[in-house]
């Protein structure tokens, strides 16, 4: 592998080369790159492109697809969040069957901070410390208002829909006090939990506990959390004329533009990463030889979508802040397994 | 889930027992008016006259794992 290649994946018209990294000693045409952490401090860098309160894009460069591939991790499955755990049925005569229901009671995004709750094991009694209490009250009747003729069941009927907006939560403890700031409720207002029809009624109590998304994936606090790799276009010769019409439409808008240099219509790479790597220009026999499409092994394109209880920004940094903590603790058991070594490093 | 309804001594646990009932109620299915019928009786709605009549749901709780 050649030195300058070593940070580039190659995108070929059947294949995908230089996947893996290579850095280890004498990888490159035998050349000697040690790991050194100065050099680590150096070359590492975040940036954040884009944040909204619901998501956030950043850019993570210099590390390896592990460390990127921990973080993303972390993010599905290692921080906790409050989710509904236990359903106290009552009365339920709708056509949805118990379990359904809890289930999907379950999957319901609650606005709390885990932070200000604490774990219940199993064993824990309830507190207001450890667990939110809600109510679901429904009764579908038919509504006497509505015209003789009406067929819209949102109009015929009280009630006909179930919406998350009708969990009422029911404060234990000093919890009225403690979310006077922001009271505990879902996040969305308008999700469908099941439908009624008149005479049917349900009636249930719902217990919320912390808990992690590898135990159950509502308890997950992002949409989606995902990384790409940044896509370079290196065009090798001078792509011009009609050609470079053809080379811009290869690629999606804003990725190649047509610029005029010294009189001649020139194709220029101007922002590669909108590219999808469609793989399009390696499909025309005129680009051949002239375009190389790479991508960047070493630098992480993040794209991370929050449920909407704990903001964007928050999210990476508790998330870190575990990849840490799990650093700590294999640090320590490595010492241990070489005890007698050096134990400082 | 816990099919008694067994439910943990704890701070939280409401009472959610109704008070026992004395008589059965049916629900008849034309109409839904809840009727209350003795042994020996025609089953019939007393209501609309209907003749299926359904058992209704135990008001006891059940407790289920919202997963």
């Amino acid at each position: 592998m050649a030195l300058e290649d070593r940070n580039r994946v190659v995108i070929l018209a059947d294949r995908v080369e230089n996947i893996s990294g290579a850095e280890f000693p004498l990888s490159f045409d035998g050349q000697e790159k040690l790991f050194s952490l100065a050099g680590f401090k150096d070359a590492f860098d975040i940036k954040i492109v884009r944040l909204t309160p619901t998501e956030i894009e950043f850019d993570m460069i210099g590390v390896d697809a592990s460390i990127a591939n921990a973080l993303r991790r972390i993010l599905l499955a290692e921080i906790p969040t409050m989710a509904i755990e236990k359903v106290y049925m009552i009365n339920n005569t709708g056509v949805m069957q118990d379990e359904i229901l809890a289930h999907r009671l379950g999957l319901i995004p609650i606005n709390a901070d885990p932070e200000d709750f604490q774990w219940k094991r199993p064993t824990d009694p309830p507190t207001d410390q450890n667990t939110i209490v809600f109510k679901l009250e429904v009764a579908c009747e038919t509504n006497r208002d509505a015209a003789p003729g009406e067929t819209d069941p949102k109009r015929k009927f009280i009630n006909s829909s179930v919406l998350s907006s009708q969990l009422v939560w029911d404060p234990k403890g000093d919890q009225e006090a403690r979310f006077a700031e922001r009271p505990i409720k879902p996040i969305h207002d308008d999700i469908l939990i099941t439908k009624l029809r008149p005479g049917q009624v349900i009636s249930c109590e719902l217990h919320c506990e912390k808990g992690v998304g590898k135990d159950h994936a509502k308890f997950s606090p992002v949409a989606t959390a995902s990384y790409r790799l940044l896509p370079e276009i290196q065009i090798l010769e001078d792509i011009t004329g009609d050609d470079a019409e053809k080379f811009r439409s290869c690629f999606p808008p804003g990725v190649v533009e047509v610029v005029k240099e010294r009189g001649v219509l020139k194709a220029k790479v101007v922002n590669a990463r909108k590219d999808t790597v469609s793989r399009e220009v390696l499909r025309h026999k005129e680009f051949e030889g002239k375009v190389r499409l790479t991508r960047v092994r070493d630098h992480f394109i993040f794209n991370v979508e929050s449920t909407g209880i704990i903001a964007p920004d928050v999210l990476v940094s508790r998330a870190l802040d575990v990849l840490i903590e799990k650093c700590d603790i294999s640090k320590a058991a490595l010492a241990k397994a070489v005890k007698g070594g050096e134990g400082e490093e | 889930m816990d099919a008694n309804g067994s439910y943990h001594a704890a701070p939280y646990s409401t009472n959610p027992q109704p008070s026992a009932q004395s008589t059965m109620l049916y629900a008849c299915l034309d109409c839904g008016h809840h009727n209350s019928i003795k042994p020996r009786e025609p089953i019939r709605c007393f209501e609309c006259g209907y003749r299926i009549l359904l058992k209704v749901r135990t008001k006891r709780m059940t407790q289920f794992e919202a997963r």
